[in-house]
């Protein structure tokens, strides 16, 4: 045997060779074979129209899943059968891929679909997302899929139009970096306050470059919901491509749903998913470890996802002009407590945080309290499938209840296209994973946060450590 | 679409000193609803542009883009991180930016502004904050010889994706080459059935 073959593998190198149609080259990158394309309607477009300029059709239909989620509205259709658009543009975007999907053969969660839901949310959940799997999507949060130990990531509407007419995308291999989080989680801690720690220890940029393996026993404790989360926010550090190396909790998951395997398929799927995960001794290009027992409920307090801090912590001195500035836009002030900052809006929803997991953690903060008056809080499920799953065991009550709206599903308030968003200068405690200048509405000031700590901001109506509701209840439930 | 070619560049910087400007802030999304590639340069930065009231903000540098031969944009490091949206390099293209140079630019957006001919050119950090302190100043980007030129006798070297360069000298469209190796791709499905 060469040495290349004895050479130990990540999953990352593993997935990437057995996805090689042609070999990356100093003067060209590899053509690397898709198996699944996800497609929504703000990328894709302009990739069809180049497509029909070029009287191209899309190759491989049956590898192409279209979903309607960032134009979408929450809110349902009058009596007449309208939804209320935010724009008219917005319709004519989701108007355009209906068509276009209708044109290509392209399966389309449609309006009325009871699977539709956000991207990266649909795709678990009809068991399209697969370990082994190639998955791309016009969609920078791609790397949701990781978590099943896929390689995921996102590409740009060119690279969509690319795919539809070839399968394949154009893609030079990145480094490779292994993030360990050893020890336990404490409770009230979950996975979007792991990705804030892991973000704030190594910067914006700091996975850039780099595909993540996240490893280590509190990654393996993690539910397939925490690990998408945790995948879901590899972009925010910079890197398009986070995974986790599949197990018996990825099969568990997966088994049973509309696109997984069935009987023989299954188990000679399962026989092959075992054989991904990293090989033993296995040489990343750089390693970084984090003490998962050491992670509080963390918060964002400044306008890049990296600024995040423990929420009973206070924010910090600015240390540079651009700190500076971004604390002016928070209007945070140097040494002040984060539990004194005032909130007007509370998110939970997005890829992030929007499956039944997050609700069920929202909601049990939430149950038999009043949001405080004057707080709006938007309640959003990634998919209508989830919807219906919450609804079936009352969760919705407990928002509404509380005082909050439940909403159909969609990107909503995560990237503020469909008409949900806040108000010049609020201040929203978000479960999404973007807290950018007017990312929310202009002059929004985003605080992102797990869906405990929303759900506690809402009720006490300022940044609120989620912890104490969890002994009240004399719950010791860990949220993931 | 044909690949546009980029030869060389000559030209003023507009400077934005801002470390991680985000993709939100070169194109807002509510500009995202729309389902053509042109005419974006109005949204181009535009919370940056134009205040509350869509009254344009005097002191903005990015009001100069496209004229007088502004067609450089010099930012600060990880610009054009957050989303994939292609809308940014459209939205920049179309304000007349032809050419961004920082310290990093992030991944997913240098991808895209390959396609489309807009040049990410990352330099050294010695060069990037030289380049943050000069708006105005005449710079010229060879992408043949991989440098840029500025201040007389300042020279630094950047390197872009060979592949990615070698399309923009000649002009040639990476669909192209993909649907080229429609041969090797059938092979490698038949392999796999
Ligand atoms: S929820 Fe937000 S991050 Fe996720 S796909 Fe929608 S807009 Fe993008």
């Amino acid at each position: 045997m060469s040495v290349a073959e004895t050479k130990p593998q990540s999953l990352f190198e593993k997935l990437w060779r057995r996805h090689i149609v042609v070999e990356e080259e100093s003067e060209r990158p590899a053509v690397l074979y898709i198996d699944l394309h996800l497609i929504h309607e703000v990328t894709s477009p302009q990739a069809f129209d180049v497509l029909a300029g070029k009287k191209i059709r899309t190759r491989r239909p049956d590898l192409t899943f279209a979903t309607l989620d960032h134009s979408t509205p929450t809110l349902p259709a009058d009596n007449h059968g309208v939804l209320p658009y935010a724009t008219p543009a917005a319709a004519a975007q989701v108007n355009a891929l209906i068509r276009n999907c209708r044109e290509h053969d392209i399966p389309l969660l449609g309006l009325d679909d009871p699977r539709r839901g956000i991207v990266h949310v649909i795709g678990p959940e009809l068991g399209l997302t697969q370990p082994g799997k190639t998955i791309v999507c016009g969609d920078s949060h791609t790397s949701t899929h990781g978590a099943f130990g896929a390689l995921a990531f996102g590409i740009g509407t060119t690279e969509v139009g690319h795919v539809l007419a070839s399968q394949c995308v154009l893609q030079r291999q990145p480094k490779t970096m292994r993030v360990t989080f050893n020890g336990a989680l404490s409770p009230g801690v979950g996975a979007k306050d792991m990705a804030l720690a892991m973000i704030a220890d190594i910067g914006a940029d700091g996975g850039q470059g780099y595909a993540i393996e996240f490893a280590g026993p509190a990654v393996q404790n993690l539910s397939m919901e925490g690990r998408m989360t945790l995948c879901n926010m590899s972009i925010e550090a910079g890197a398009r491509f986070g995974m986790v190396a599949p197990d018996e909790k990825t099969f568990e998951y997966l088994s049973g749903r509309e696109f997984s395997p069935l009987g023989d398929s299954w188990d000679e799927a399962v026989a092959e998913w075992r054989t991904l995960p990293s090989d033993p001794d296995t040489v990343y290009d750089r390693e970084v470890r984090i003490n998962a027992s050491a992670i509080p409920p963390m918060i964002t307090y400044g306008v890049s996802p990296d600024a995040a801090a423990p929420v009973d912590g206070r924010a910090p001195q600015p240390k540079s002009d651009i700190e500076k500035h971004a604390a002016e836009y928070m209007k945070f002030d140097a040494e002040q407590p984060f539990s004194t900052a005032t909130v007007d809006r509370v998110f939970i929803g997005s890829c992030t945080n929007s499956r039944l997991s997050d609700l069920r953690e929202a909601a049990s903060v939430m149950r038999d309290r009043k949001v405080k008056e004057g707080v709006t809080v938007l309640v959003v499920p990634g998919s209508e499938a989830i919807r219906a799953a919450a609804e079936a065991e009352n969760l919705h009550l407990v928002f509404l209840n509380a005082g909050a709206q439940w909403r159909n599903s969609g990107c909503s308030m995560c990237i503020a296209m469909n008409g949900d968003q806040g108000e010049p200068g609020e201040l929203v405690v978000s479960t999404s994973n973007r807290n950018f200048i007017g990312r929310q509405g202009r002059g929004v000031r985003t605080v992102l946060a797990s869906p405990a700590t929303a759900a506690a901001s809402a009720i006490e109506g300022r940044i609120a450590d989620p912890r104490p509701y969890l002994t009240m209840t004399g719950k010791q439930n860990r949220c993931h | 679409m044909s690949l546009k070619s980029f030869q060389n560049l000559t030209s003023r910087v507009i400077v934005l000193p801002e470390d991680n400007i985000d993709t939100d802030q070169i194109i807002p999304a509510r500009f995202l609803t729309t389902t053509e590639r042109s005419g974006l340069g109005k949204a181009a930065f535009y919370d940056w542009r134009y205040d509350d009231a869509g009254r344009p903000r005097n002191q903005s540098p990015l009001n100069l883009a496209g004229q007088g031969g502004h067609a450089i944009l010099v930012a600060g490091s990880n610009f054009g991180c957050g989303s994939s949206r292609e809308h940014a390099p459209w939205a920049l293209l179309d304000l007349g930016v032809k050419a961004v140079i920082s310290s990093d630019i992030a991944d997913i957006f240098k991808s895209n502004a390959l396609k489309n001919g807009l040049l990410p050119v990352e330099v050294d950090r010695k060069t990037h904050r030289r380049l943050l302190k000069a708006p105005g100043e005449e710079v010229t980007i060879d992408l043949e010889t991989q440098t840029v030129r500025f201040g007389g006798k300042w020279q630094a070297v950047f390197k872009v994706d060979s592949f990615a360069r070698y399309c923009l000298l000649e002009g040639v469209d990476p669909l192209g080459f993909l649907m080229q190796q429609l041969p090797a791709i059938k092979e490698f499905e038949k392999g796999r059935a």
